[in-house]
């Protein structure tokens, strides 16, 4: 697709300031955010201002009993206030930064691992729809996410939607996201998890519910088959090589649990959780130059594959929409 | 007082010029510091501080190194300059040199060095703990530093958190970093203990906690920080590295274990860290502020109280590194309030600064510069604390770039300033010469700009949602230029650093030594003749202010010619007086020991066990293990309870003390105290894993699991608390000269020990506790290690007074040995006291 192979990976992945805000959590934080930056400015030319009149301009000479009022003045009563305030302020956000489980919200589980998200849906005849590095929500409505990691310990963060919530081994962590307007925003894993912690990042689709219904339910259809020769050869040599072992692709024979789910991997915004645009090129650097694309990453290298091999299985892959 | 004005005016009167050549030679003969090779086995907290400032700095050139690396591969996006694995390696090192090999002992290097000055001590108590605890810390930074360049660095942050570090990490990286930073710690403590002593007890005549300088009452207060810090790590390092080395599950959620618990752990020790290498730093500030006003400082009391404040709430915080990691939000409430609350004593403290430079007539000079530069880039990293303290705020913007600016606006704002105006400062005293004034004020210029320039644009990279730790950034995030200023003001700053560095070390021989007393300074440190003679105060001056350069009529004159205390060596030893600790009443003439090899080799044995032990070679780290215990032993039977050759001695101006005290009026009683209350803050942080595993589990001890039962556990305390009883009869039967009894009941005791620990171990061993099963069975097995070994401890200190009992050492007026134990004691039955309540008692009830 034309239009990708234009787009840089930033692009793909989407806004990512804590100060544009597109959550209600974070749209409250930026208010609280604002406020902050306001009076610490303002606090910091008085302080400084004073520092600077005491040591350079007018030094000396004044009187000792007005200064100890200045002292308590400055140094104790009035920090008590404002931080009295402000911490009231910051309390009072607490219940709309990280509410409670709403009524009627989506339910989405959210595994970290080194270094990927694998994504699940829970569909309503009980069973699940796997997605991975990729996730869409319904703008205006909640969304509770349930965070684990099999592994180390990870953190779950969408910049615009909300703050970090850490994914902890051992532990079922909540985040809940109300997203309020449509977009792409960028997800990383803010918590130090290894050697590629770097290259730890997903997409977040912010849908009209109609297409977030639609993204659903194309994200829960089995595999299409492969379109042309080229694809089929490149799906031959996906079973050859065992890929299905570590790699489910629903419809086919591979089921394995091992790796991210595949079954849609070229609807997907990127590869490698955000390593790589998604290209047929972008597979064959993936699949032959794994660790040098990142670094100790699970899945191990297949660049001996033949070049034909390689090509046959990007197309196959990329055609997995 | 009118006593003493006779006294001092009956001192004038006696002859001059000659007795003071004669006192001069003596004195300079007792402290003279060794000549060549022999130099390194100084123990003088003029050398010995002198090379653990020094060393401590390299180490920060060493980490400031490191962050260039970082800068350079940031700079542009997508780089690869370094690979990921290296600058994993390389942010981990960062971090942790400049906290455990910067932070923390440039400060206790520093105070070593300049404390003694500024009580008008000759020396600190313990000479040689200082040494041994400087060869520590040499060859542990060395151990840890040395990995980078063999590729095994660790790699897990300087939080190291688990489960990363304990299953993911394969290597040496996580063992190095917990065996080499370990064994700082301990010599870190050491430090510590040394300090608090010498603030208390070795300040001069007539100085009254209340006349102390501001330096000392931080000194207490950031080493009485250490103390309770530290040792909730260390027992956290202790889980790890047998979770590492034999695979005992504390942090392993699928054996019981929880890796939140190295994090409580892990905080509750780094968040007061921050402020033990933060107030130290103020310290300097309160220091040479009232130099530069001119005057005594404004608040003396205020600024007294809010350090010890700030060091309280300090402990109360920890929880605010830990926002996000799901707790419920009234406790986030509570430490949030916690986090903010400790803004205040900060905000008094500058206002106390403020106002005592309104107050003086302020001169400008380089060291003010410092600080003022010091205050801009401080107030700054201070405001966005009390973001960061602010829960919605601090879930935006933890583990981003914006707390990389945040924590370096703190640190270098509040710490490295000021270290750099101190050294301008203090120069002269070390080495008489002067920095010069050019070279510091483009240094400063440099570095300022640079600093700002380098941590600035790291506010909006965070805000831009750049995480913490990434070895990379892709292109078109916004993040391009941002990152590239970052750059080029970490250079900025280098080139600043570097003009500093070379102002220091440039060849000073033509330069003309710096006048006496520089800048003016009413504190006693600058009394020193310049260049400095070793043995530091010429005689221990009578203190009745704050500020006696200013306040005291007479006062140089007096010290010079040596009119005060101890001005003299007659025996041509090394001595100071110890004064009591509040009113500051001379009680004891203390002699301290000079030079020698054996703290070096001491230090050597205790790190070749931690560096082999490192690389699993554990046969050979014992054998260094043994050898620094022998040398240890050696140490205490030579070197310390030294017997006097008369009972008292005439310090001058009509006061005789004795040369020999034991108990409560003893610094060694007052150390072993001392290092007892940091050693049972490490065991409580062991009894809190155990209850920590209680609130997380439905059940604990878990259904089924087989305690060490009641039988064996009690069986132990009671012989060990008959070990205790025994060692308090020996003391009380040798300080009646029943020199037989005494051994006889040492001899029982240490029988009992031997039982009680025995005993101990036999309770998990019968029932068949593996405590590589569950978390349960490793708690409850580490509390017995870690009581089975203060038990040995407890044995060889029996056996050691019975062989000094023996050996005529330890008698009814020579008793310190047994006072110390019978003290150690003490601690030893509350150990095995919770222990049994612990692992015996608490299965009954839940």
């Amino acid at each position: 697709m034309a239009s990708q192979t234009e787009d840089s990976i930033a692009t793909l992945l989407g806004e990512t300031s804590v100060l544009v805000p597109a959550g209600r959590s974070a749209e409250r934080i930026a208010d609280l955010s604002w406020w902050l930056f306001g009076s610490a400015t303002l606090i910091w030319f008085v302080v400084l201002g004073l520092s600077v009149y005491a040591a350079y301009v007018r030094p000396g000479a004044h009187d000792v009993a007005r200064v100890r009022l200045m002292i308590v003045g400055g140094g104790a009563v009035l920090p008590t206030i404002l931080l009295g305030g402000v911490l009231a302020y910051s309390l009072w956000l607490m219940p709309q930064v990280k509410p409670p489980i709403p009524e009627g919200a989506v339910e989405i589980e959210v595994e970290g691992l080194r270094w990927w998200w694998r994504v699940r849906y829970a569909s309503e005849e009980g069973g699940a729809t796997e997605v991975a590095n990729e996730l869409a929500l319904p703008v205006g409505r909640p969304a509770v996410l349930r965070l684990t990691s099999p592994d180390v310990i990870h953190s779950f963060w969408v910049p615009a939607l909300a703050g970090k919530t850490d994914m902890i081994p051992g532990r079922e962590t909540i985040i809940v996201l109300e997203p309020t307007r449509t977009g792409v925003f960028r997800g990383a894993c803010a918590e130090y998890c290894g050697t590629s912690h770097a290259l730890m990042n997903f997409a977040v689709l912010v849908l009209e519910p109609d297409a977030y219904e639609g993204w659903l339910a194309r994200q829960g259809a089995p595999a299409q088959e492969p379109e042309g020769p080229l694809e089929a050869r490149g799906a031959a040599v996906f079973r050859e090589y065992g890929c299905g072992a570590c790699h489910a692709i629903r419809g086919t024979q591979a089921n394995g649990v091992v790796g991210p789910d595949l079954t849609h991997v070229g609807s997907r915004r990127t590869l490698g959780a955000g390593a790589l645009p998604n290209t047929p090129e972008d597979y064959v650097d993936w699949i032959a130059r794994t660790h040098e694309v990142k670094p100790d990453a699970n899945m191990p290298p297949f660049g001996m594959l033949p070049d034909d091999d390689l090509a046959a299985l990007a197309a196959y892959l990329d055609g997995l929409t | 007082m009118n006593a003493r004005a006779k006294l001092l005016d009956w001192a004038r009167t006696r002859p001059g010029e000659s007795v003071k050549a004669a006192q001069e030679r003596r004195l300079s003969k007792a402290w003279e510091t060794p000549k060549g090779w022999r130099y390194w086995s100084a123990v003088n907290n003029t050398e010995v501080g002198l090379w653990y400032t020094i060393c401590a700095f390299v180490f920060f050139l060493f980490a400031g190194v490191l962050a260039l690396i970082m800068r350079a591969q940031l700079a542009v996006p997508d780089n690869d300059l370094v690979t990921a694995d290296q600058y994993n390696q390389i942010f981990t090192l960062h971090g942790s040199v400049m906290m455990f090999l910067f932070g923390v002992p440039s400060f206790e290097a520093f105070s070593i060095l300049v404390l003694p000055q500024m009580l008008g001590a000759r020396d600190l108590p313990f000479p040689r703990l200082s040494a041994f605890g400087f060869w520590c810390f040499l060859i542990g930074g060395v151990f840890v530093c040395g990995s980078l360049f063999f590729g095994i660095a660790p790699k897990g942050g300087w939080f190291m958190y688990p489960p990363l570090t304990t299953e993911y990490q394969d290597g040496y990286g996580a063992d190095i970093w917990l065996l080499g930073l370990s064994f700082i710690e301990i010599a870190s403590i050491a430090a510590a203990v040394e300090l608090i002593v010498g603030a208390l007890k070795t300040r001069p005549p007539g100085m009254r906690i209340n006349l102390m300088p501001l330096y000392a009452w931080y000194v207490l207060v950031v080493a009485g920080m250490i103390l309770f810090a530290f040792p909730p790590l260390i027992a956290g390092d202790l889980l790890f590295e047998m979770q590492r080395a034999f695979d005992w599950p504390f942090f392993d959620p699928d054996r019981g274990g929880d890796p939140l618990l190295w994090q409580h752990l892990f905080w509750i020790f780094g968040h007061p860290e921050v402020y033990i290498i933060f107030l130290p730093a103020i310290a300097l500030v309160a220091t040479m502020i009232p130099t530069f006003a001119g005057r005594p400082l404004v608040g003396y009391s205020w600024v007294v109280l809010a350090a010890v404040g700030t060091g309280f709430i300090s402990f109360g915080l920890w929880v605010h590194h830990m926002y996000a990691t799901g707790l419920p939000n009234v406790s986030l409430g509570f430490f949030s309030a916690a986090s903010v609350s400790v803004a205040i004593p900060t905000g008094v403290q500058i206002f106390c600064f403020i106002a005592t430079m309104l107050v003086g007539r302020a001169t400008t000079n380089v060291p003010l510069l410092y600080v003022s530069g010091a205050f801009a880039v401080f107030v700054l990293g201070g405001l966005t604390g009390v973001m960061v303290a602010l829960v919605p705020f601090d879930l935006q913007v933890h583990d981003t770039y914006f707390i990389v600016a945040h924590l370096h606006y703190v640190l270098v704002g509040g710490v490295v300033f000021p270290i750099l105006g101190a050294i301008h400062y203090f120069f002269p005293l070390v080495n008489g010469k002067s920095l010069s004034p050019r070279l510091g004020t483009i240094a400063f210029w440099l570095a300022f700009v640079g600093f700002n320039l380098a941590f600035w644009p790291m506010h909006i990279s965070g805000l831009r949602g750049m995480p913490r730790r990434v070895f990379t950034y892709e292109a078109g995030m916004g993040l391009e230029l941002l990152n590239m200023i970052s750059t080029i003001g970490a250079f900025t700053l280098a080139a600043g650093l570097a003009v500093f560095l070379w102002d220091v070390v440039r060849p000073k021989s033509r330069q003309p030594l710096s006048p006496r007393n520089p800048w003016n300074a009413g504190t006693i440190e600058w009394a020193a003749k310049i260049p400095p003679e070793p043995w530091g105060a010429r005689t221990i001056p009578a203190v009745s202010s704050r500020y006696p350069l200013w306040d005291q009529e007479n006062f140089l004159d007096d010290y010079d010619h040596g009119r005060f205390y101890l001005p003299d060596a007659e025996e041509v030893k090394r001595e100071t007086i110890i004064t009591t600790v509040i009113d500051a009443v001379p009680i004891q003439c203390l002699r301290v020991p000079g030079p020698t090899w054996l703290t070096l080799i001491a230090a050597a044995g205790a790190g070749g066990l931690f560096v082999l032990a490192t690389f699993k070679l554990y046969v050979l780290a014992l054998l260094c293990g043994a050898i620094g215990f022998a040398t240890i032993l050696i140490w205490l039977w030579t070197g310390t309870a030294l017997e006097p050759e008369k009972e008292e001695k005439d310090i001058g101006l009509g006061v005789t003390v004795p040369l020999y005290a034991s108990g409560p009026a003893s610094v060694g009683w007052w150390a072993m105290f001392i290092t007892m209350i940091g050693d049972a803050t490490a065991f409580a942080g062991l009894v809190f894993g155990y209850y920590f595993f209680w609130t997380v589990h439905p059940q604990f001890p878990p259904a089924g699991a087989d305690g060490p039962g009641t039988f064996w556990p009690l069986v132990s305390l009671g012989l060990l608390a008959l070990a205790w009883a025994a060692t308090l009869a020996a003391r009380g039967l040798i300080r009646r000269e029943h020199r037989g009894g005494g051994i006889a009941a040492l001899a029982l005791g240490a029988l009992s020990t031997i039982a009680g620990v025995a005993a101990l171990a036999a309770g998990p061993w019968l029932t068949g506790m593996d405590p590589t099963v569950h978390a349960y069975e490793a708690t409850v097995w580490v509390l017995v290690l870690w009581t089975g070994i203060h038990g040995a401890i407890g044995l060889v200190m029996q056996l050691y007074c019975i062989a000094r009992a023996a050996a005529g050492r330890l008698t009814a007026r020579r008793d310190i040995d047994i006072a110390n134990v019978a003290l150690y004691w003490h601690f030893m039955l509350a150990t095995i006291a919770v222990t049994v309540a612990t692992i015996a008692g608490f299965p009954l009830l839940s």
